[in-house]
């Protein structure tokens, strides 16, 4: 019986080594220091936490921009004149450390439905790259991973929440 | 009004179920307590019962209020019955013969006084005996309301635990009445999109490494698991074909999201649309000829069709400000999708043929609306409570299913053979 045949599945675990490779973070999977930079971003997401990687060799002065996110209205990926202000920042880091990577994750609120809310944070991250290499920045410097309402920084459901999770996350 | 709160004692932790709603133009019908059944430890009668509760085709009885309790035809005075209303009668042995055991069911005509059929259905396992319950709904189900039943099935669903920064992703599959969870698959990082090979034999999802999306195909009876796609962007919402051959899926690596039609077994992938606008969640309808699929091409995400070979989409949907994440009913006839307007997102009915929109769910904030295998009955998420709920397809009888975290993404499993 199909039944049974069920109850004996074996549980597949999708390993996830939480952080590989130099340099490159994955995301907000238990790393104390991006949950310090969701909490910059409720405030505007320009002061604080250096995130310590400041000398990113290279460039004298030219360190990491503190801002690690950028917030979108609701159904669109244009930036506000707040995220072209940040772009900037980074524009100038990225083209002073052209080895120096970055890689834009995008995200949504709960409202619509979740495939379409990936694509829709792609969008958003492409809006951002597009908005890097217009001043100057290689593409090879960037990356575009969209989770969109997958991996939220709020679990509320209210527009207080879903403005926080309409966002680009910059990761070094 | 909350009908019937069912299933008390539940085995194991699972999706609690909560009925809301009810229709006394509902067929009355009994189940009497099973003869024999005492020392199984479990209500056989009282599963069958719930489970045709459920579907809002029937109103059951509370043993409390029967009159009598035969076991067998010929203890039973048909007054008994008639003096409360109830058209069926429905009785059932355990029987044990050698090791095994088998229930033998007799389904009574109350109002002709007479029996319509008897079925006998073996219980290879006694510590499995919930399917055997579903098994006898479903028969009973069939021959009342000629349509078949769907209470031996599955719901695989995205369950999501954790704080923030620490939040643990499964698939879980559980039986129709949210009963016997088994995690199929765990990440740190988010699955999506569950959806059922044709013959229930096969689950496609989506799953993220370090960043990279990628569709996995997952044999669940051996556990085998493989990579079908992983391009760079977006590798998503998986939708089989009705032959099991082929899935539709989204890729965005050529410019955006755009929809491929590949391969199950050898991964060869043609592009089916190509637009800068996103087209995505794509749906077979179920002679193959079909594909429907959410694109913003509009400005706005609503559905449109193509098919399959190719071609030019055509936009079929036009209420309310967005239309998103179609799903066909298995005859062809519907597709229930998520209908935005300003009293939110709602789950909507949409006549295939007509373009009439009936909307099913209250929102405010609902998804992914998922078939019964019999086509009577939506599964969705109700975000707003981060639980799934189900509704009739006339509206009538209501379901919430929940546990703790965040469930949703129900994709509910075609019928056991």
């Amino acid at each position: 019986m199909n039944k049974l045949a069920l109850v004996t599945l074996s549980a597949v675990v999708l390993t996830l080594a939480a952080c590989s490779g130099s340099g490159r973070k994955t995301g907000d999977s238990g790393s104390s220091d991006s949950s310090g930079a969701y909490g910059n971003a409720g405030a505007g997401g320009a002061s604080g936490t250096d995130a310590g990687s400041a000398s990113n060799a290279g460039g004298a002065g030219a360190k990491v921009p503190a801002g690690r996110v950028v917030f979108f209205d609701l159904d669109s990926s244009e930036l506000k004149p707040e995220g072209q202000a940040l772009v900037q920042g980074w524009a100038a880091y990225l083209s002073a450390n052209p080895s120096a990577k970055l890689r834009l994750e995008g995200h949504g609120d709960e409202r619509g439905s979740r495939e379409y809310n990936i694509s829709l944070g792609e969008r958003r991250g492409n809006a951002v790259l597009s908005g890097l290499t217009s001043q100057g920045v290689a593409a090879r410097q960037l990356s575009v991973t969209s989770y969109g309402e997958e991996r939220p920084v709020d679990l509320g459901h209210g527009e207080a929440a879903w403005a926080k999770n309409r966002r680009v996350e910059f990761i070094p | 009004m909350v009908l019937l709160a069912l299933l008390g004692g539940r085995a194991e932790a699972g999706l609690e179920i909560t009925v809301t709603g009810g229709d006394f133009a509902a067929l009355p019908i009994a189940v009497v307590p099973f003869a024999g059944a005492a020392d199984l430890g479990l209500d056989l009668a009282a599963l069958v019962s719930a489970d045709l509760s459920r579907s809002g085709q029937f109103r059951t009885v509370d043993p409390a209020g029967m009159l009598e309790r035969p076991a067998t035809p010929e203890q039973v005075d048909f007054r008994n019955w008639r003096a409360i209303a109830v058209d069926n009668l429905v009785l059932g042995q355990v029987v044990r013969s050698g090791g095994g055991l088998a229930v033998r069911v007799q389904l009574l005509d109350v109002l002709r006084g007479r029996q319509l059929e008897q079925f006998e259905v073996p219980a290879p396992d006694s510590r499995r005996l919930r399917p055997v319950a579903h098994r006898i709904a479903d028969l009973i189900y069939q021959r009342l309301t000629g349509v078949a039943g769907y209470f031996n099935s599955q719901i695989a669903y995205v369950a999501v635990t954790g704080p923030v920064g620490n939040r643990l992703h499964q698939i879980v599959i559980a039986d129709s009445d949210g009963y016997n969870p088994v995690t199929v698959a765990s990440s740190r990082e988010p699955l999506m999109s569950p959806a059922w090979s044709p013959n229930r034999q096969t689950l496609a999802y989506v799953g993220f490494e370090r960043g990279r999306s990628a569709i996995y195909i997952h044999e669940l009876a051996s556990g085998a698991l493989r990579k079908l796609v992983s391009e760079r962007g977006i590798n998503g919402a998986p939708a089989w074909s009705p032959d099991g051959r082929l899935l539709a899926i989204t890729l965005s690596f050529e410019v955006n999201s755009d929809i491929y039609v590949i391969e199950a077994g050898s991964g060869v992938r043609r592009q089916l649309t190509r637009n800068f606008a996103i087209d995505t969640e794509p749906d077979w309808s179920p002679d193959g000829s079909e594909i429907v699929f959410t694109s913003d091409r509009g400005g706005q995400p609503q559905i449109y069709v193509v098919n399959s070979g190719g071609g030019e989409a055509r936009r079929i949907t036009f209420e309310g400000r967005q239309n998103s994440r179609a799903r066909f009913s298995p005859d062809g006839k519907w597709l229930a999708l998520v209908n935005q307007d300003e009293n939110g997102y709602r789950i909507g009915l949409l006549d295939y043929k007509t373009r009439a929109l009936r909307i099913l769910s209250e929102g405010p904030n609902d998804e992914s609306p998922s078939f019964s295998p019999n086509g009577a009955v939506v599964v969705y998420a109700v975000q707003s409570r981060n639980e799934l709920a189900t509704v009739t397809v006339d509206g009538r009888i209501r379901q919430r299913l929940s546990q703790p975290g965040d469930v949703h993404e129900p994709a509910w499993s075609p019928v056991a053979p």
